[in-house]
């Protein structure tokens, strides 16, 4: 009887243990899974800020030997041999520097913002998108840097340099990473004719199984869309849209709805659909496309930027206002943007690279252009992701926008 | 036998022998000094953070800055009550939390009966870590294991193509599948705590006043039962109700904890006021649940 009443304790004891742990790993940080979208960063507006007298950057920044700092980065950007023993760029500068460097990843833009701002003294350097660089920056988060203590900043390719989601009122808050769009893939062998616009992934009417990202921000796109069919509207910026451009927008994506078979946040998620076929059109990154077409067998996809242009990203690399490593924080950003070091991320994550002299480092020789790393043309019509603010990001006054909060309360009721 | 009595001497006078003396003769200080730590973490960590939250679902974040306002405001509530998506999302989920339910104590109720009146000693000590094993496992592995069965041409595909059948694929009925999975063991060990504690004597009786099997699981067995079913079913009940990570890996929908995980950033008092949602669920349900006895049981 003692025994049963021991055995009755011990195995309440486990379902209330693993209850717990359970609960405790449902409470991981959103999306563990491997591969993240690269942080969408802020967009291209073409507004330029005027130089004002801004607060006091360091001019000179001591030793680097025996600081530690910690990496707040999109998984890829940051790589010590743990993931791929050949992946590694942080061994070599450690022992050149006599810098420690700790790293996390995250999930999401939202994730990382959180992060930090709960911890805000936790990470010294954070690779931000430009839908969280700017909350960091209005935050008072991160800390403007001085250019000039950048041995890689003048090698950066110039349409990157002084954007609105890295320069506040001509203050730089940090260094510009690489960039990437979005963009609309499709399998040749299911698809015929091949699409040529996004306005046909939005029409049911195509007949396609059409896979989209599962995020707010993706609302964007549809406005990408309305700038070309719906003139009328007058939409200058997909970030910036007032409640007719908004109600717009949605309408289209709920006209959409019947035709998506899939929603992914997770790139392996994407490359399952289009590989058994629920999906066969769909937003991807050129990442996913080139990883299809090397898969064994091979996927038969194809990928464009459509005729309206397309969302995309560009990240930046900010330091925390409140870190006492500012020399090791400098140093390791000037190392990834630094051209080999850039290079090897740009083609480990599938992205362009920021610094133009990685070009001619990647051991891809095409790398380059398959990414458009030089081609001005070809992101003139990318609208880098950028957060939605009430003050309208295309400048306009006298309208209030639909600001984050609002488009992720329209995301949750298109997805019912 | 000898019974002179040895001279025994005191015990030694040591520090500890002495607090432990003290204890003894004052009993509230005593308790007070055992139920301290669990009281600290129930009442300041546990009750204090839920306070908190509660707290954040009566402010605003201001649309401009997106931080919070911390003034009084039933905005969130207004946005929450009126905006159909968040009454369809709630249904749906309360609507899976019960179907799980269901679906454990059917599948649960035939193992435990086994494992309590009809296995041997040895069967159910295999049996019983058998059902517990996969609680070792983390709760990530099991539902991307799940991810990888269901998914097209996975697994499940795979087993039924020469039936010429396919699996769900992802969806509702792949996140039912992938609840029931999880928490069953959960269902099965407070049910198979509540059917031992009913004897076998019980059984042997109503047969005997002429009930065969049905009717003496029915009239006998059932209604004994009843408060550890109840029991197990607040475990499932709750636990499926919070989680958003197996929805958002086997399917598109949006459950309870999708549209918390997807605010919690950017506008957190939002988030907090859906939060009291399933917490005002699950008390009403506690309430329930220790109306029909399931606290009895243990």
């Amino acid at each position: 009887m003692r025994i049963r009443r021991m055995l009755g304790f011990v195995a309440s004891a486990a379902i209330v243990a693993s209850a717990c742990s359970t609960s405790g790993t449902s409470t991981a940080p959103s999306q563990a899974a491997p591969s993240q979208a690269p942080s969408q960063a802020a967009s291209v507006a073409p507004s330029q800020a005027v130089a004002t007298p801004g607060p006091s950057v360091p001019t000179e920044l001591g030793s680097t030997q025996g600081q530690t700092i910690n990496v707040l980065s999109w998984p890829g950007y940051v790589e010590s041999g743990k993931t791929d023993k050949a992946v590694d760029w942080v061994t070599d500068f450690q022992k050149s520097s006599g810098c420690t460097i700790k790293y996390q990843v995250f999930g999401t833009s939202d994730e990382a913002y959180s992060l930090y701002t709960t911890n805000p003294e936790q990470f010294d350097v954070v690779s931000a998108s430009g839908d969280a660089s700017l909350r960091l920056v209005r935050g008072g988060f991160v800390q403007p840097v001085n250019l000039d203590l950048f041995k890689s900043y003048p090698d950066i390719f110039p349409s990157l340099k002084n954007k609105p989601y890295n320069t506040v009122d001509g203050v730089p808050y940090g260094v510009p990473h690489g960039r990437g769009s979005n963009l609309l893939m499709w399998r040749t062998d299911q698809v015929t004719p091949a699409p040529t616009s996004w306005a046909q992934m939005f029409d049911p009417a195509s007949g396609y199984k059409v896979s989209i990202y599962d995020a707010p921000i993706y609302i964007a796109d549809a406005a990408v869309v309305l700038m070309k069919t719906r003139p009328d509207l007058n939409i200058k910026n997909p970030y910036a849209l007032d409640d007719t451009q908004f109600a717009a927008a949605i309408e289209l994506l709920n006209k959409q709805k019947p035709a998506v078979t899939q929603r992914w946040v997770d790139y392996t998620k994407q490359m399952s659909d289009f590989t058994s076929g629920t999906s066969n059109v769909g937003t991807t990154w050129q990442i996913i496309t080139n990883l299809l077409q090397i898969a064994k067998p091979p996927v038969a996809v194809n990928v464009i930027k459509p005729t309206e242009g397309a969302t995309g990203w560009s990240d930046t690399w900010m330091i925390n206002s409140k870190t006492k490593n500012l020399a090791c924080s400098y140093a390791y950003i000037d190392y990834l943007t630094s051209p080999a070091t850039n290079a090897k991320i740009a083609e480990w994550f599938g992205e362009a690279p920021g610094n133009s002299k990685s070009c001619s480092l990647t051991v891809d020789k095409n790398h380059c252009t398959i990414f458009h790393a030089d081609e001005e043309a070809f992101w003139q019509d990318v609208w880098y992701w950028q957060t939605p603010t009430a003050e309208c990001v295309d400048g306009r006054t006298g309208v209030t926008c639909k600001n984050f909060d609002d488009w992720i309360k329209a995301w949750t009721a298109v997805k019912g | 036998m000898t019974t002179t009595a040895t001279p025994v001497s005191p015990p030694s006078r040591s520090p500890a022998r002495r607090i432990a003396a003290w204890l003894h003769r004052h009993r509230g200080v005593r308790l007070v000094v055992i139920l301290a730590l669990p009281l600290v973490w129930l009442g300041l960590i546990y009750l204090g953070s839920l306070f908190i939250l509660f707290l954040n679902a009566f402010w605003k974040t201001d649309p401009f800055t997106s931080l919070v306002i911390q003034e009084f405001t039933l905005d969130n509530f207004i946005e929450l009550f009126t905006t159909a998506v968040y009454t369809t999302v709630t249904l749906r989920t309360v609507g899976m939390a019960a179907l799980v339910t269901v679906t454990c104590i059917v599948l649960a109720f035939p193992m435990a009966f086994y494992m309590a009146k009809v296995a041997s000693v040895r069967k159910r000590g295999v049996l019983a870590v058998a059902i517990l094993m996969p609680l070792w496992a983390s709760y990530l592995i099991k539902a991307y294991s799940w991810r990888l069965i269901l998914s097209e041409e996975g697994v499940l595909d795979w087993a039924l193509k020469p039936l010429g059948l396919t699996g769900p694929g992802f969806g509702e009925i792949a996140v039912w599948l992938v609840f029931t999975y999880l928490w069953l063991p959960f269902m099965i060990l407070p049910i198979y705590a509540g059917l031992e504690r009913i004897p076998d004597s019980l059984l042997e009786a109503s047969s005997d006043l002429g009930g065969r099997g049905w009717m003496t699981f029915r009239r006998v067995v059932l209604p004994l039962s009843f408060p550890a079913v109840v029991a197990g079913s607040i475990f499932t009940f709750s636990l499926t109700l919070g989680d958003y990570i197996v929805p958002g890996l086997v399917s598109t929908t949006q459950f309870i904890g999708n549209v918390i995980v997807i605010n919690v950033a950017q506008d957190l008092p939002f988030a907090a006021a859906y939060s009291l949602v399933p917490l005002f669920i699950i008390i009403v349900y506690l309430l329930i649940a220790r109306r029909l006895g399931a606290f009895e049981a243990f």
